[in-house]
């Protein structure tokens, strides 16, 4: 069977749960082979954690080059070469796109792009912001493939993990230097586009101390915090938490509306979330018309009471997540799963060390 | 310094967009079309360093006759000349071909310092055809700026996205994707306007770009759509007017639906 090289995302030693989402999707194109690219002496310590959920091989491509995204072109354009394989899977993100948009014009593949669903003979995009399900193909040998994260659910099968230590050619192009680099400060939530919840604010938050109520909302849920783009304009929340068609699209297991209208722009960056729960004073507001459940009323009544019953059903006095854990990041359950073992456990504190 | 800005327009995100169901091509007759908002971005960046270096600002786009107007658009905020790639040959490439494209269309133009586009457009969602011109001509590709630094034939780029911020350099010649932080774009004036519809726009089909037919639109594409699904709309589930315990009836909600 052919090899499906699946591109490495890591930050900070640990492999980001997309990759492992990319290694369960591979298989049913092929046989997953991780590609590490990393610091000197930074690939050898994610090679567990990549045979843990699949990875048959496993390159590793150490480099200290300072030169920008061009050491991950060069190494997965010499592996498609050399392997030839059946489709390179590369995660959604900035650099994980501009590294398969570079890695498709070098190699004339196909790049199937922000893709929702692989199947065996096509792959599956959501256009327009979920308004249309686009299946398509590439017409080429191996063609490069970009997946939105939460496209597939991991699954924990152990691979072969065969390591291979792979030459990072040297740069023959033109490039870009890195200067510095400043990892970002996150607050400990989780990310906005991985998060299996997440709660936004609208302009009907009214200010941004009042986006407090936002985000205790989200911390009781373990989720991510968005908001609207009129959210955003007012100066409410950064900008780097917007979500709809100018910023992140988002299709988490649970998006919680909070004083959110429902404008077109908005719907287009979450849409295609599982499941959705509107709060909003207008009961004319559009965004009651792709809730699951909507209540017409006030925000600040209605967030805080949700915060209170689900911290109650959690078996824990009601008070801020960020309370419960000092000094840890409020990681996110990783999937639905860790959500129902909540219930099962009762016990906020046993399943995080599960998870940990 | 000679800048070009890569443009697109795009259907209006604040407006009903349709995909054609024969072969998945964006209906654009059924939508309005606009200058993407990122490239006034874009052009907004251009102009400031035009400001700062001097040069000329040429925008560049690829897509059918109604393109004009976003480069009418362009023009009337500043910039001062136009190359309209626009051939019906060209319907239905994909982002391997556009980058292709759009890299022979630059290499037709004389002494270009610096190309600028937008980060990613509205529509595609590709997100990567800048660093694929890049790739292309094989000249650095900075992208994701927010800030944009020209001192001399050295450009910094401080790269802002969900990871954190780096900072970059490379030597002129280079291509530079600018983020929604950069800038706020200016609004034409009415002379700017007036003086737009003076400035030249030159208008290539593919054969005076160089564009070979086997390189350009569906039938050469590297992928093709195989089916388009309007996905049913989502339908309203239930409402309720918050009687005091709206919380707790969320909760029971995602209690029953095992969410929490």
């Amino acid at each position: 069977m052919a090899e499906v090289l699946v591109l490495v995302d890591h930050l900070d030693g640990q492999v980001k749960k997309s990759t492992y989402e990319l290694l369960t999707a591979a298989r049913s194109l092929g046989e997953p082979s991780a590609v590490v690219v990393a610091p000197p002496g930074a690939a050898g310590k994610l090679t567990d954690a990549l045979k843990q959920h699949g990875a048959e091989k496993i390159y590793l491509a150490e480099t200290d080059r300072t030169d920008f995204l061009t050491p991950e072109v060069d190494v997965l354009a010499a592996l498609v070469e050399s392997v030839s394989p059946a489709a390179v899977l590369i995660g959604v993100s900035a650099d994980g796109q501009e590294i398969a948009g570079r890695l498709a014009v070098r190699t004339g593949s196909g790049l199937l792009s922000d893709v929702i669903e692989i199947g065996p003979e096509s792959v599956t995009h959501s256009a327009f912001g979920g308004a249309y399900r686009v299946e398509a193909v590439a017409d080429t040998p191996h063609p490069v493939i970009t997946v939105r994260p939460g496209a597939a659910e991991v699954e924990s099968v152990s691979g072969a993990g065969a390591e291979q230590t792979t030459d990072v050619p040297p740069p023959a192009r033109r490039i870009a230097t890195v200067t510095s680099r400043e990892p970002v400060t996150g607050g400990g939530r989780p990310e906005l586009t991985e998060a299996s919840v997440v709660v936004s604010g609208g302009r009907g938050v009214g200010s941004a101390e009042q986006f407090a109520v936002v985000e205790e909302l989200a911390d009781s849920l373990g989720a991510a915090v968005g908001a609207s783009r009129a959210a955003v304009d007012a100066g409410y929340y950064p900008p780097q938490f917007q979500v709809g068609q100018t910023g992140k699209t988002v299709s988490p297991q649970l998006y919680v509306a909070l004083g959110i209208s429902g404008a077109i722009q908005h719907r287009a960056g979450m849409q295609t979330s599982k499941t959705v729960v509107a709060v909003n004073k207008d009961p004319e507001a559009p965004i009651f018309e792709i809730a699951d459940f909507g209540i017409v009323g006030d925000l600040f009544a209605v967030a805080p009471q949700l915060k209170d019953e689900i911290s109650k059903r959690r078996g824990l006095p009601a008070r801020s997540a960020s309370s419960r854990a000092p000094g840890r990041p409020n990681r996110p359950p990783s999937r639905l799963k860790y959500i129902l073992e909540y219930n099962i456990f009762c016990n906020f504190t046993v399943s995080r060390q599960r998870m940990t | 310094m000679n800048i070009v800005v890569l443009i697109k327009q795009v259907p209006d995100t604040y407006s009903e967009r349709t995909l054609r169901s024969a072969d998945g091509i964006l209906d654009r007759a059924a939508t309005d079309p606009v200058l993407d908002e990122i490239n006034e971005r874009a052009v907004e960046a251009a102009l400031q360093l035009k400001e700062a270096h001097g040069g000329e600002v040429t925008v560049v786009s690829m897509g059918p006759a109604p393109a004009a107007d976003a480069i009418r658009k362009a023009l009337s905020m500043g910039a001062d000349g136009a190359v309209h790639l626009s051939d019906d040959a060209l319907a239905g490439s994909d982002a391997v071909q556009t980058a292709r494209a759009l890299a022979q269309v630059i290499t037709t133009l004389p002494g270009v310092d610096l190309i600028l586009a937008g980060n990613s457009a509205s529509d595609g969602r590709v997100a990567a055809v800048p660093a694929m011109v890049a790739d292309v001509l094989d000249l650095p590709a900075l992208t994701h700026a927010r800030q944009i630094t020209v001192d001399g034939t050295t450009v910094t780029v401080r790269r802002e996205t969900d990871r954190g911020a780096v900072g970059l350099t490379a030597e002129l010649p280079a291509v530079i994707s600018v983020s929604e932080k950069i800038n706020e774009p200016r609004y034409p004036s009415f002379k700017g306007i007036m003086a737009a519809k003076k400035k030249p726009v030159s208008q290539l089909s593919i054969a005076d770009a160089g564009i070979g037919a086997a390189d350009a639109g569906l039938a050469s594409a590297l992928v093709k759509v195989t089916s388009v699904t309007p996905k049913p709309p989502k339908s309203a589930g239930q409402k309720m007017t918050d009687d005091g315990a709206g919380g707790a009836q969320i909760a029971a909600y995602l209690a029953a639906q095992k969410l929490i």
